[in-house]
């Protein structure tokens, strides 16, 4: 059913609930922890197993294609910096991988209210925030007005 | 007034609202607020900003990236390309615009903290292709939604926008928009000076392959729900090349991507008899679309043509020849990440079929169709373009306002506007963002006036599926099947057969004609009418007999679109058995259609296509 949840590991806090973007990880009424209500609307995204605080969730993949006997894991360490992935086969093997998710810390993204205000008539001209500079360029390309006439 | 319609109120004042917090969404917050310093920008979402939208899980690559600091490309280039992939119908100035700005985006998205991959010998982005650059892509969205969150006022999760406002007195002025927590079920009324919408294409509204479980595993989120489309619709927008639905050649079931695969790695695909049939095609291609056959490199819709033929012919499976180009530890990890960071889903379905890339060849399939604005495809709303060079007719005053007042767009919303990708969604938004700050300040003294009349009918009809369920299971013991009410599930499964069968999905080989699709509207006609009949037990189903209702809209546009444009243009996307081949004298033009609201009817024209680059 794509993603599941173990019982023993499950403490129903809901972050699964909260990230899931096909909003199909519930909380069980009776007890107390996360299910997946629609299997048939789960992308295999993976968001609520990186979320899940105790590794309480895990992939069992689409019934439709996908024998068993599989597993991918993932551990996300967002301090860290980093992606792992541990992938089993059917027959058993094993391939580890670990990637680079972000250079910088988490929350240090400067919003655009902290540049200085530009002027309101910059609001007539094509550049956008930050342009020219962030082109890396010299100036913004155009094309000459006349495509205008031609109509 | 209705059963559940009495209820929990929100209003939400603002400048500019923003519906849909993907990467279109992000990329207006971020420029509406540099623009818009006390405006109140609101950014609503119907699941979490941090992981919504079709990138959600993370990227591979950035598609669209120009290296104009390198020299490496330039916004011409770009537009030919696009143009020639999708067969000469596009709007060359969205696209240069796009082009011209999105290296900006980029870099931004490096200085961010988004890791991507350089070029050791050159220090420049490592390119995929010609256009896209690898990145380390897992935590794209989360980076990107951060620096939406401090741009916003306030973003507002798990809140469905439904329909948009009118206002009172000027039926083409938008003034906002409802919806409802899906979790809570609160009413919302957005009262907004100007609208961007930023909402997702259209998953789900041909059947899928998959039909159990991994009808989950659609190449496109099963939570694009077409709102990019049916908002507007709704809202009397004119729409264009609304039939220019997008197949995809991709890894079987699992969708992975091919792109890294056949661009970087240079892996070849044969059929199963081991030849390489794209360039046997050629002749035959030749003769279905004249001149653009010849067009370097193969137009998507051409590629996937050639291997369909061969599908038909008992060649398949079509493979991959993977196990050829991972020659080395590195190329492994890349071609692994390359699905790990965007379709994790390829790595189960390899584990679970025991397939080692490095050891054997993985089979290819072309997907169900999808209706994007986004990829390489062009579905979308009709909307202005830049000021300093666009045709005066696709000129109206504000860049990427639609053809109704107030009401702007981005990303899969705009039409014409092909192989934006995430980057260029973002940029889009971006463009949008800061047309809508201009003209919220150029309207100050003029602003909407709310309509009450309207904001009690859409309580009283968002909330009815509720009332069908309540009062349609008194008449039976349990169980799923009623006669007064269906779940949208019911409903959707209707509008996929419907689709796939009468407008050209893969039972038919993507094949339709005439007589097809006007049987497939009069039973889409039907299901329309069902959908006052939808019965919802739960805030969740609530939201699905919603996206239900915009799936089905759109889905009506692309039929009336494949209808009226009476040629074949991009074969290997679909077909009219009745018109085979290209038309360029009758059909080198956009399909346009509009809604009239007042009249309930559709109106179709062909808008020109003008091409500003030689």
């Amino acid at each position: 059913m794509p993603t599941f949840v173990y019982m023993t590991k499950c403490d129903g806090c809901g972050k699964c609930v909260d990230i899931c973007p096909s909003d199909i990880m519930h909380i069980d009424p009776v007890y107390r922890r996360a299910l997946n209500i629609e299997p048939n609307f789960c992308w295999e995204c993976y968001s609520c197993v990186k979320e899940c605080p105790q590794n309480a969730i895990d992939v069992r993949g689409y019934a439709d294609f996908a024998p068993l006997g599989h597993s991918v894991r993932v551990l996300r360490e967002p301090e860290k910096g980093t992606v792992s992935w541990k992938i089993r086969y059917r027959d058993g093997r094993l391939k580890e991988f670990t990637f680079p998710i972000r250079t910088t810390p988490w929350g240090s993204i400067r919003g655009p209210s902290q540049y200085d205000a530009p002027d309101t008539k910059g609001l007539s001209s094509p550049l956008l925030a930050h342009e020219p500079e962030a082109l890396k360029i010299e100036k913004l390309p155009t094309l000459p007005a006349e495509g205008k006439k031609q109509v | 007034m209705g059963l559940f319609s009495s209820r929990k109120t929100r209003v939400v004042d603002s400048d500019v609202l923003i519906i849909g917090g993907g990467f279109g969404g992000c990329g207006v917050a971020y420029e509406s607020r540099y623009w818009g310093r006390d405006m109140k920008i609101v950014v609503v979402e119907k699941a979490n900003i941090e992981r919504s939208g079709a990138v959600a899980h993370g990227l591979s690559a950035i598609n669209c990236y120009m290296g104009m600091q390198w020299g490496e490309n330039q916004p011409d280039d770009f537009v030919r390309y696009a143009r020639g992939d999708l067969l000469g119908l596009v709007r060359e100035d969205l696209l240069y615009d796009i082009a011209r700005h999105v290296d900006s985006s980029v870099h931004q998205f490096e200085e961010w903290g988004l890791p991507i991959m350089k070029d050791p010998k050159t220090g420049h982005y490592q390119r995929e292709g010609r256009w896209q650059i690898m990145i380390h892509g897992e935590s794209y969205k989360p980076i990107v939604a951060e620096a939406a969150r401090k741009s916003a006022t306030e973003v507002i999760n798990r809140v469905m926008v439904t329909h948009l406002l009118m206002d009172r007195t000027r039926p083409n002025r938008v003034a906002g928009a409802v919806g409802f927590n899906v979790r809570d079920g609160t009413f919302y009324v957005f009262r907004a000076k100007s609208v961007v919408v930023t909402a997702g294409g259209a998953s789900h509204i041909f059947r899928p392959r998959s039909i159990g479980e991994g009808a989950g595993r659609t190449w496109y989120s099963p939570w694009s729900t077409a709102s990019a489309y049916t908002l507007l619709i709704q809202a009397g927008a004119k729409m264009i090349q609304m039939e220019n639905r997008i197949v995809l050649t991709r890894f079987k079931d699992g969708y992975g991507p091919v792109g890294a695969w056949f661009l970087l790695l240079k892996t070849y695909a044969t059929n199963a008899y081991g030849e390489k049939y794209e360039a046997s095609r050629f002749d035959e291609i030749k003769a279905l679309v004249g001149k653009y056959a010849e067009i370097k490199p193969m137009p998507t819709c051409l590629r996937n043509h050639a291997m369909i033929q061969e599908m038909k012919a008992g060649k398949g499976p079509i493979y991959m020849h993977t196990q050829e180009s991972l020659d080395s530890k590195e190329k492994e990890e890349i071609g692994w990440e390359d699905f790990l960071d965007m379709t994790i889903d390829q790595a189960v379905v390899w584990a679970s079929q025991n397939i080692d890339p490095k050891e054997k060849p993985s089979e290819l399939i072309a997907s169900e169709p999808y209706v994007m604005g986004s990829h390489a495809t062009c579905s979308g709303a009709w909307a202005s373009g830049p000021e300093d060079f666009a045709p005066s007719d696709y000129q109206w005053g504000y860049n990427r306002m639609t053809t109704v007042e107030g009401l702007f767009g981005a990303g899969d919303t705009i039409g014409g506007s092909a192989h934006k990708f995430s980057s260029g969604s973002f940029t889009e938004g971006r463009i949008a963002g800061k047309s809508a700050v201009k003209y919220v300040l150029d309207h100050a003294n003029d602003p909407p006036q709310i309509d009450e009349a309207q904001i009690d009918t859409y309580r009283e009809l968002i909330f009815r599926p509720l009332e069908n369920f309540e009062v349609g299971r008194n008449e039976i013991v349990a169980g799923t099947v009623a006669p007064g009410y269906i779940y949208p599930i019911h409903g959707l499964q209707r509008l996929e057969k419907i689709m796939d069968e009468y407008a050209g999905g893969v039972s038919t080989f993507y094949l339709t004609n005439e007589p097809m699709l006007n049987r497939g509207l009069e039973l889409l006609g039907m299901l329309k009418e069902d959908l006052a009949h939808i019965g919802a037990d739960s805030m969740h189903q609530l939201q699905r007999a919603w996206e239900l209702n915009h799936r089905v809209w759109t889905a009506e546009a692309v039929m009336r679109h494949t209808l009226f444009r009476q040629e074949t243009r991009w074969p290997g996307y679909y077909y009219r058995g009745d018109h085979p081949k290209l038309n360029d004298d009758d059909w080198h033009v956009f399909t346009c259609s509009q809604y009239i609201p007042k009249t309930d009817e559709w109106q179709m024209t062909k808008l020109p296509v003008h091409h500003i680059l030689p």
